[in-house]
């Protein structure tokens, strides 16, 4: 009984961290590195919250949420992709754009309670005991969030598309040069970014907490920023990454449930350096290390005819 | 990661910049009062509480006053900045209202004599700079007797913020209160070090349902503690304000603070030049600490919530009279005494019946 709570705290913490991870993935393995993911995120939980509370129906809600986030980041890439501009200093923007104006679109959501996502039940894998609750008996976006990692797996290293798009964030002039549309391919990938992340923010705002509030965010969006360059830019590694991050949370807080005394504040800092000890010591070998990371992440590619 | 180690510390710098700042009300030479707030005036808690505070002060002294506020200021170097900038753009009083400003507003207070600060929950004062708090474990010992009458599981979840005295006299007066009403009651606690993250309360609040607590306290500032009670189908206590429209089904009732009474106090003190440094000290009876209606319970433990607070409130009935006994069962306040000021306010260990270790 009291496993199972914990493993469906777990799913609940560590869901909104895999959507956003998994879509920076994709980002950054195009070249483009988005700091920008808590603004998208903020931005997501906002407009997923008040179209959800608006129309009543939280599917609308997750919808609008991914399309916030979409909205986010096509202005990003208009700038870095389109413009050339820094990636960094546009990015760091973006966030405090969300946000900022997260908080001006949300200023009369605040104080409502919202509609909820109720979960999904799926017969029979549902009632396996200890995952079944956890796994099994959860809202549409808890399926997705594996769903979209086993796709991004999927099409990353085994289908073409998956190649062009590594090939453009390893080597952009090379890419360009073969004949493919480099800023296309990477204004795609921040879009599905984009979408990810605005797809963290309405789990925050439509599951987690059916509410919204200012800042709900609270640092998750580089949390999921830090676990994709910890996961070297594996799609199955940050999913552990994340779920590391999220069980060390819950764990600590029942640790501290159960009466076992360490230090609050050690006890904060826990997840973090569990997560980053964890995703460094699998993470060691430094061919594979140098092999995935993106050659060409954070340059802006400007083709010259 | 160097890069994206130094956007961090750009980030930092850059929050810092957009805090949002807000003026409202003019009059030929009106007071000049700002507030610093350490979450989002829309936290439905501890700021949000100080902002209705602040647009009651305005309501009354009409043209008087003119009122800045600054929001979600992270405590620490990003206090220092924002009070200074008040202090420099003339304002004749300052309130910065979180225990962790203090440091900050003791250094600025020092550089900018005259200027009035005014800080909330601490205990440094100077000639300039005064503080004010209120007697809020006399709101916890109430919720105490309630969480003791209403629960079956004998286990209470406490969702607590800091190790700061004002949370561990929360905590040992709630105690009090349940022990007073139910020997067997057991409290676990949770420590989320922070004020404010909802979904970090909403984590803390299920982690402590799943461990068996069918009531829940916090000491933090948002209302996904007592929303996640609702949906577990669990009870629990508001804090800061009435949370109530968030989970009518959950809440017992919640500690309401009211600065409004101080605030306009203070700045009409600014007004006609008899400010002066002090610490004050709110109370149930004062009326700074007042309970939300009290809802989801039995007549029974209505009565007692009610006679506990006329009690408090006649000066009958005090938390912390003793015997208490710390958690090494020394005897620290002595039968039918009432513990001093100093040590309420200072308080640094658990009382006995708390099976948990102390914070450091």
């Amino acid at each position: 009984m009291l496993l199972e709570g914990i493993l469906v705290t777990i799913v609940g913490a560590a869901t909104p961290i895999v959507l956003a991870a998994i879509g920076e993935l994709v980002v950054e393995r195009s070249g483009v590195l988005n700091l920008g993911v808590e603004g998208m995120m903020i931005m997501g939980a906002v407009v997923a919250f008040g179209v959800a509370l608006g129309t009543g129906n939280p599917y609308l809600g997750v919808v609008a949420g991914a399309l916030a986030g979409v909205g986010m980041s096509l202005l990003f890439g208009f700038f870095t992709v389109y413009l050339a501009s820094n990636q960094v200093a546009t990015g760091l923007a973006l966030t405090l754009l969300g946000l900022g104006l997260a908080g001006l679109i949300g200023e009369s959501f605040v104080g409502t309670p919202g509609v909820k996502l109720e979960a999904i039940t799926i017969p029979l894998l549902a009632s396996i005991p200890f995952i079944g609750p956890a796994l099994f008996d959860r809202d549409i976006l808890v399926y997705l969030s594996f769903a979209i990692v086993a796709c991004v797996a999927y099409i990353l290293f085994r289908t073409r598309v998956g190649l062009i798009l590594r090939a453009t964030g390893e080597n952009a002039e090379a890419a360009h040069a073969l004949g493919r549309d480099v800023r296309l391919i990477r204004m795609a990938a921040v879009a599905f970014g984009g979408a990810c992340a605005g797809l963290g923010g309405a789990y925050l705002s439509l599951v987690l907490t059916a509410q919204w509030t200012e800042g709900m965010t609270a640092g998750r969006g580089w949390i999921a920023l830090a676990i994709v360059v910890f996961a070297t830019w594996l799609p199955w590694r940050a999913l552990v990454g994340a779920y590391l991050f999220g069980g060390v949370i819950i764990l600590q807080l029942h640790a501290q449930a159960f009466g076992i005394r360490v230090p609050p504040q050690a006890m904060t800092m826990l997840p973090y350096l569990a997560t980053i000890i964890a995703l460094v010591v699998l993470s060691r070998n430094q061919a594979l290390m140098r092999r995935n990371t993106p050659a060409a992440l954070g340059r802006a590619f400007v083709p010259d005819r | 990661m160097k890069t994206l180690t130094s956007s961090l510390l750009a980030l930092g710098a850059a929050a810092a910049l957009s805090m949002g700042v807000a003026t409202t009300a003019q009059a030929d030479d009106p007071i000049k009062a700002a507030f610093v707030y350490v979450g989002p005036v829309s936290d439905h808690g501890w700021s949000y509480a100080h902002d209705q505070a602040r647009l009651a002060m305005e309501a009354e002294l009409g043209d008087m006053v003119e009122t800045t506020f600054l929001e979600s200021v992270p405590e620490g170097a990003d206090a220092v900045r924002a009070l200074e900038r008040l202090a420099r753009t003339d304002h004749d009083i300052i309130f910065a209202t979180s225990f962790g400003y203090m440091e900050s507003v003791m250094e600025v207070a020092e550089r900018f004599p005259d200027v009035a600060f005014e800080h909330a929950t601490g205990y440094l004062s100077a000639e300039n700079f005064a503080n004010y708090n209120g007697h809020f474990y006399e709101g916890r010992y109430v919720l105490g007797k309630i969480a003791g009458l209403e629960t079956e599981a004998n286990t209470i979840g406490y969702i607590a913020s800091y190790a700061i005295p004002e949370v561990i006299s929360g905590i040992n007066a709630f105690m009090l209160g349940a022990q007073s009403v139910n020997p067997d009651v057991e409290v676990k606690i949770i420590w989320v070090n922070t004020w404010y993250d909802p979904p970090r309360e909403a984590e803390a609040a299920n982690a402590l349902i799943d461990q068996g607590a069918d009531i829940l306290v916090q000491h933090t500032d948002s209302t996904a503690m007592l929303q996640t009670a609702q949906e577990r189908g669990v009870r629990g206590f508001g804090n800061d304000s009435d949370m109530g429209a968030f989970a009518p089904e959950a809440q017992l009732t919640a500690i309401v603070n009211n600065w409004a009474p101080y605030y306009i106090e203070r700045v009409r003190a600014v007004a006609d030049g008899s400010w002066e440094t002090g610490s004050a000290m709110g109370s149930m009876e004062s009326g700074m600490v007042q309970m939300a209606p009290f809802a989801n319970m039995s007549d029974e433990t209505r009565a007692v919530a009610e006679e506990t607070m006329a009690g408090i409130i006649a000066g009958e009935v005090h938390p912390f009279t003793g015997p208490i006994f710390n958690q090494a069962g020394e005897e620290i306040v002595a039968d039918g005494e009432v513990a001093p000021l100093d040590m309420i306010l200072g308080m640094n260990f658990y009382i006995q019946g708390i099976d948990d270790a102390y914070p450091n």
